[in-house]
């Protein structure tokens, strides 16, 4: 087997032995990017350079026999909404083309301390707005599965790079399913965290009261291992939790056994593609084979948690986007004489069209006359979807969902906006209660990759993680490779 | 002729003197580089978030307890949305909807009469940067530079209820709220540097209406002068208005200080809709019964109360007793001079009086004053015993100011030492009235001026030195012989 | 039809953005499409229920008044448009 296919765990075991290097296997993956991504696309900027470097230094550590954290010398991808300092992030975006950020996001700072490596930046939907990589302005990332597909987003870059082999882990953000639904299109791991156990400082911001960042991998053990490192108190983000964090990979047991699994009846219905159900049904028998106790469920309000999502997140990034102005940084138009003329121009030439729909819809929404009846009302809503899952958990310890309704579909199939709206229905309420959520393959549809999602209680990683790992180690769904240029 | 009642409500921005910003740990100096201490979160950058300044929590508090609030247990942030390039974030963070004060008020004295302002509310928020104009003022520039060290230093708001009904009202609010800033040591006040602005909202009403009339919004105030004289353009303005037939505008106007008027600085777009909304990147702030108890223990003797105390203890009245308390400098320097002396009224005299008329000229405040306040109560005992008189005083004052030296060795060695002695004055006296007959003959003859000529010629010969009082009731006894 | 061109053409200036001749009716369909939809919350009842401004049950997160150095001159300057004595220089302020 490849290098470039290898996992977080067994790759350190590797280095451990000194079978490989760590700059043997940063090349590795170098060579793979450079054999497949002119078809994937995954990347928007690599750093090569750079990474060669600091794998050498975790070389020499491992040489004078330190000792190395599981993500040392293991090279990473990086969703490109994460700052790096000294290193462009684009957001995907002309407004940010050109950006190169002053200093390094929390998450990015607990990474470089246990001395991993960063390949590059990953291509994303614009400000992580979008379902399928799209609305980036540089590149449609192509999924490794069907490069006619999407790779699914915002987080397509990372997801497909996974699946590509482009890259051993991956960072991605999630606000509404960004990292769960990329990760089902592409047969990785995503895992979204209780809202408040990563920190959010320096992930740019969409959705201030829905973003978290989570690792994409290859298996599960590779996400708890990924979470170990970035869960974590942040001073610098007030929304951080002061929880504390558990060592996420005592959770890898493979017991059901008496697990409650809730199945929430309205994820079940009519929008979700017959193919899907079909593999999430097989899913769900395979947990009662292995001992789990199934339970039926109902969240009354989950038909309202599109609009609901769809009104407090652009309502929440119109102000976030606020600041790119063309005042500090950024693009800006230079032919305009006056400030405000500036920043309309600006703005206008450096969002695409999704951003802008995005912000002038969130400006509505909280515009005088409409906030009680829209933004104030989808907060009530919000109450009542949390309250939802609060009664659902009394009754069951996780809920099993499919992470998406549909596989992934062709790109550029020019559905209307609030059809792919629509289709965030099974992972946008997860985001509303600040749930932890992990969605994990489960088999495929139509050749393509099936996903399905467990949702947790509140800092309840471990339990899903639990679930997670003793499906995927009763089947072989983690192993399947993406066909793209040959095993 | 109607007659018009106006209206006046006043929103004070203060600056909080913490060391480091409302929401990240930047320093608060005044008067940096430009663009030196800042950081990702005051800047604005993509990914920074804020993170709340545990004493601009207390500082508010404090004040609000001080201005008699009602304070709020729960209380959170909201966004306020506009685009201008010294807000780094085209959003200011600021407290709308559950502000952390509600409900208080100051005591102002208005011709004698104590009248009570209202104070709606206090919140916190943060000041945006500073714009440095290429030309002499906005609307002659072709292009400004952005200096964002200002840019997330603690402000906290204080809005009045519409009680005050003039300028001279205005500015006794103003000047008392100033008093209370600085005792809670929670702002340094300084106009001129910034550090404490006023806007005035501004309407008129026929006398006796039952509904406030329209108002004007007047910013650009940067003293309390200014205050005073834009309150009253702007009442005669919006009289004229009305007179004429036309309608107050609800709007913001500019007050123009070169030319004494207010104009509209209303642009071609409506009124701001700032669309509010709670802030997602702060935690509300709960205060508990245990806290507020810590920061009302905290206060210290507040202006009124140190007021009440020197009208009490030391006899002051209360117009006096007003003006010292109104800056804590001045109270503090009473204090020290009127533990000198047995006199406090008389202390109170010469600070109000020639020390005041010093400070005013030299544009300085008393910590600047020369003389020291143990001298000032030395003198004014020399001159309660009859040593120094009170017109030579002002000789002996005039010297501490080049010198701070103690009056007493002032007087020996100006050799101003107040004559009593009786026989000294006697002699004078007699000498005095067989030199003037004329005067003797008018006093006889049922003219008393003559006597005030005698007491001059008397204080001519002595050089101010005779005691006076001493020296007029021994000349009318020698008249009368 | 909830808003109109007009109406769009409004929320473009709030939010400093213009959407070109071509693109405004689209935008404007679009627009409408989702607050269409968006009626359906007008069907839930929410008497009596709290707005969920805050995910969290935190509260007072605060920091000690400790003033520290944040990035230097340079750095802050390091992505700006246009800088004009040691500021971020932006054309006439004013319309």
């Amino acid at each position: 087997m490849e290098l470039y296919r290898g996992t977080i765990h067994e790759l350190h075991e590797k280095l451990v032995k000194k079978e490989i290097s760590s700059v043997e296997l940063t090349n590795n993956v170098y060579d793979r990017i450079a054999a497949v991504e002119d078809k994937v696309k995954a990347y928007i900027t690599l750093d090569k350079e750079n990474a060669l470097a600091q794998a050498a230094k975790v070389d020499e550590k491992i040489a004078k026999g330190e000792a190395i954290k599981p993500l040392a010398g293991i090279p990473g991808a990086i969703k490109d909404n994460i700052s790096t300092k000294g290193l462009k992030t684009t957001c995907a975006s002309h407004m940010l083309e050109n950006f190169i950020p002053i200093y390094d996001a929390h998450v990015i700072e607990n990474l470089r301390k246990d001395d991993t490596i960063f390949l590059g930046k990953t291509n994303m939907d614009e400000f992580a707005m979008g379902s399928t990589t799209e609305t980036s302005y540089m590149q449609v990332t192509h999924n490794p599965w069907n490069l006619d597909r999407v790779p699914g987003g915002s987080s397509g870059g990372s997801a497909a790079a996974i699946a590509a082999g482009e890259t051993i882990w991956a960072l991605g953000s999630d606000t509404g399913g960004s990292i769960r639904q990329p990760a089902s299109f592409n047969g990785c791991v995503g895992i979204k965290p209780t809202y408040g156990r990563v920190s959010r400082y320096g992930c740019v911001a969409f959705a201030s009261s829905l973003d978290q960042i989570g690792p994409i991998t290859r298996d599960v053990t590779d996400a708890a291992l990924v979470l170990n490192n970035i869960c974590g108190l942040d001073p610098h983000d007030s929304t951080s939790l002061p929880a504390e964090v558990p060592d996420f990979t005592k959770a890898l047991r493979q017991d059901v056994k008496g697990l409650k699994i809730g199945i929430p009846k309205e994820y079940y219905g009519d929008g979700i593609d017959a193919k899907v159900k079909e593999q999430i049904h097989l899913a769900i028998e395979k947990y009662k084979e292995l001992g789990a106790e199934i339970v039926g469920i109902s969240l009354p309000h989950t038909e309202y948690a599109v609009i609901t999502y769809y009104i407090i997140a652009p309502a929440e990034a119109s102000a976030n986007l606020a600041r790119f102005d063309g005042v500090r940084y950024g693009y800006r138009n230079k032919q305009a004489t006056s400030a405000p003329e500036m920043t309309t121009a600006s703005r206008t030439e450096g969002f695409g069209a999704e951003v802008r729909r995005r912000i002038m819809l969130g400006t509505y929404v909280l515009s005088s006359g409409y906030y009680d009846a829209y933004y104030n009302k989808a907060m009530q809503i919000r109450t009542l979807i949390r309250n939802d899952f609060t009664e659902a958990f009394k009754k069951c310890d996780v809920l099993l969902t499919p992470t998406s309704p549909v596989v992934a579909y062709p790109v550029d199939g020019k559905m209307d906006p609030l059809t792919i709206y629509m289709l965030d229905v099974t992972t946008i309420p997860v985001n509303m209660a600040g749930l932890p959520g992990i969605s994990i393959p489960c088999g495929f549809a139509d050749g393509m990759p099936v996903g399905m999602q467990l949702i947790g209680k509140v800092l309840d990683e471990e339990t899903i993680l639990r679930a997670a790992y003793t499906f995927e180690q009763a089947t072989e769904f983690h192993k399947q490779v993406a066909a793209l240029g040959g095993k | 002729m109607t007659e018009y009642t106006t209206v006046v409500g006043l929103e004070v921005h203060a600056e909080l003197k913490t060391k480091s910003k409302a929401f990240c740990s930047c320093s608060t100096a005044f008067g940096s580089e430009p663009n030196t201490h800042v950081c990702p979160v005051c800047l604005g950058m993509p990914g920074a978030l804020p993170v709340m300044n545990k004493e601009v929590v207390e500082f508010a508090l404090r004040f609000g307890l001080a201005v008699n609030c009602d304070i709020q247990k729960y209380s959170k942030y909201d966004r306020k949305n506009y685009f201008y390039p010294d807000l780094s974030k085209n959003y200011q963070i600021s407290q709308l909807y559950q502000p952390i004060c509600l409900g208080g008020h100051l005591d102002i004295q208005v011709d004698g009469k104590t009248k009570r302002i209202g104070i709606t509310r206090i919140h916190m928020e943060e000041d945006a940067g500073k714009l440095v104009h290429s030309g002499a003022t906005i609307s002659t520039s072709d292009s400004s530079a952005v200096d964002y060290n200002r840019a997330g230093v603690p402000l906290i708001e204080i809005v009045s209820e519409p009680d005050m009904r003039n300028a001279t009202e205005a500015r006794a609010y103003m000047e008392k709220l100033k008093s209370y800033l600085e005792y809670t040591d929670v702002c340094d006040c300084k106009m001129q540097e910034g550090s404490l602005r006023c806007d005035a909202n501004i309407s008129v009403m026929p006398e006796g209406a039952k509904e406030f009339g329209t108002r004007a919004e007047i910013k650009n105030l940067n003293s309390f002068r200014a205050l005073e004289r834009a309150i009253d353009y702007e009442v005669q303005r919006q009289i004229e208005l009305i007179e004429d037939g036309g309608h107050v505008v609800q709007e913001t106007r500019t007050w123009d200080d070169a030319q004494g008027m207010t104009f509209s600085m209303r642009s071609k777009e409506e009124a701001h809709d700032y669309r509010y909304f709670p802030e997602p990147d702060l935690v509300p702030i709960i205060l508990d019964d245990a806290w507020i108890e810590r920061s009302r223990k905290s206060l210290p003797e507040l202006p009124d109360a140190r007021k009440a105390r020197l009208m009490k203890d030391k006899g002051l009245q209360e117009y006096d007793a007003e003006l010292i308390v109104s800056s804590k400098k001045m109270a503090n320097y009473f204090d020290a001079a009127a533990a000198e002396s047995t006199d406090a009224k008389g202390v109170a005299n010469w600070m109000l009086g020639d020390v005041s008329a010093y400070l005013n000229n030299e544009g300085v405040e008393i910590d600047k004053f020369p003389i020291s306040p143990k001298h000032l109560g030395e003198m004014v005992n020399l001159i309660n015993k009859g040593v120094l008189s009170s017109k030579l005083a002002k000789k002996v004052f005039a010297e501490m100011l080049k010198a701070d030296k103690a009056p007493a060795a002032l007087v020996k060695e100006l050799g101003l030492e107040q004559v009593s002695d009786t026989g000294a004055l006697q002699a004078m006296v007699d000498e005095v009235v067989a030199a003037n007959p004329q005067s003797v003959a008018d006093f006889k003859a049922g003219k008393d001026r003559a006597v005030g000529f005698l007491v001059g010629q008397i204080m001519k010969k002595s050089r101010g030195k005779a005691n006076p009082s001493m020296v007029n009731e021994m000349i009318v006894k020698k008249l009368k012989e | 039809m909830k808003v109109t061109v007009k109406d769009v053409k409004h929320i473009a200036n709030l939010s400093r953005l213009t959407v070109s001749e071509h693109e405004i009716e689209k935008f404007t369909e679009q627009f409408n499409q989702i607050l269409d939809y968006a009626d359906i919350l007008q069907k839930v009842d929410t008497t009596g229920i709290e707005p969920t401004p805050y995910v969290l049950p935190l509260s007072n997160v605060l920091r000690e008044d400790v003033a520290v150095q944040g990035v230097s001159h340079e750095e802050a300057l390091k992505n700006a448009p246009e800088v004009h004595n040691g500021g971020f220089k932006v054309p006439r302020v004013l319309e």
